[in-house]
């Protein structure tokens, strides 16, 4: 189970906020030891938005499915490649359980097939390929966590910004296998 | 010493600040170059140069492509042809209300604040991405305004 230290307002709390007898216009966020404040607006905004990170996990998620089953690789990069996809899980979970609490529904994963065809999987022939588009995926994934960090509210800036390390983390790695040089320049994403 | 060690924190700051301001400055100039360019007698106003274009198209992958392609609807819409679309009318994506019932167009301008802020120009969208950097965002317009007004294949696989 994720160790994660995210705590937000009951479920209860924010829906009842939201509703028409809403007077305060706000809603109190615990996370650890800091309490802030946020309107019902900004909390269906959070949503939008954390639905938004759930539909891009959802996609990775099936992304290392279709390359681990593909036969495509060799089995230590299956091996890795099912390693990321655990931490994208993982963040799957994070994010459901924020956008629950905050009394929306999670975004829904697409079948395998339809992610299939998004992602052109039927294009991939060979390890090279695969490497190629998990890359593709993961620092666009590292791209878009930290372009969207400024609309979220505060109380999400760490957790998107410990995500966007993740799929930075996993590009590299991809980056390495492919024989990319090291980027000469500072400020590589974002 | 101490002096000294604050000094070189000092000197480093402005190098660091330095090469990011050319870098942008750079890419800016590019751009105001291309435009220059563009308004001569031979080429309409609008012509944008083609490396203007492949500028755009990489800065669309690495900024865009986490959650966009052009062909297929992924996290947000397919793009091919969105320059000149009414908003939140792709028919077989699922768009935020918010989106569905925007009246705009997506030209030069309406893209402009979409991509500086989506959340301020739309409450509610789901599209949280900012693109700060005014030089990125046109580089990036004019590549999308070059796939709708000359569809063209990308020389990468989407």
């Amino acid at each position: 189970m994720l160790d994660n230290t995210l705590i937000l307002p009951s479920r209860r709390a924010l829906l009842s906020a939201t509703g028409k007898t809403l007077s305060a216009a706000a809603v109190a966020l615990v996370i650890g030891s800091k309490i802030k404040t946020a309107s019902a607006a900004d909390a269906s905004q959070d949503v939008q938005i954390l639905n938004a990170a759930i539909a891009l996990e959802h996609e990775g998620i099936a992304a290392y499915q279709i390359a681990a089953t593909s036969g495509l690789l060799q089995p230590a990069v299956v091996d890795i490649g099912v390693t990321f996809q655990g931490h994208h899980k993982g963040h799957r979970d994070i994010l459901v359980k924020a956008v629950k609490t905050l009394g929306g529904t999670p975004a829904e994963e697409k079948s395998l097939g339809e992610y299939a065809k998004d992602l052109k999987a039927s294009t991939l022939k060979n390890q090279t390929d695969v490497l190629q588009l998990a890359l593709g995926l993961e620092r666009g994934a590292a791209n878009a966590y930290l372009g969207l960090i400024p609309a979220l509210g505060p109380d999400f800036h760490q957790v998107a910004a410990q995500m966007a390390g993740d799929e930075a983390f996993h590009a590299a790695i991809l980056a390495n296998a492919l024989g990319e040089p090291i980027p000469k320049n500072a400020m590589m994403f974002g | 010493m101490r002096c000294n060690l604050y000094i070189m924190l000092c000197a480093s700051a402005i190098l660091v600040s330095n090469s990011v301001a050319a870098k942008d400055a750079t890419t800016s100039l590019v751009l105001v170059s291309t435009q220059m360019i563009s308004n001569g007698d031979s080429a309409s106003p609008d012509a944008v140069s083609e490396s203007a274009i492949i500028e755009g198209e990489k800065l669309y992958k690495r900024r865009c492509g986490g959650c966009h392609s052009l062909d297929s609807n992924r996290i947000g819409p397919r793009h091919r042809g969105v320059y000149g679309r009414k908003a939140g009318t792709v028919p077989d994506y699922k768009y935020s209300k918010a989106l569905r019932n925007l009246d705009a167009v997506w030209r030069d301008d309406t893209l402009e604040k979409w991509l500086a802020n989506p959340t301020a120009y739309v409450k509610g969208t789901s599209m949280g991405f900012r693109l700060p950097k005014a030089a990125e965002r046109h580089a990036i317009i004019q590549y999308l305004k070059s796939l709708s007004a000359h569809p063209r294949t990308s020389s990468h696989s989407e």
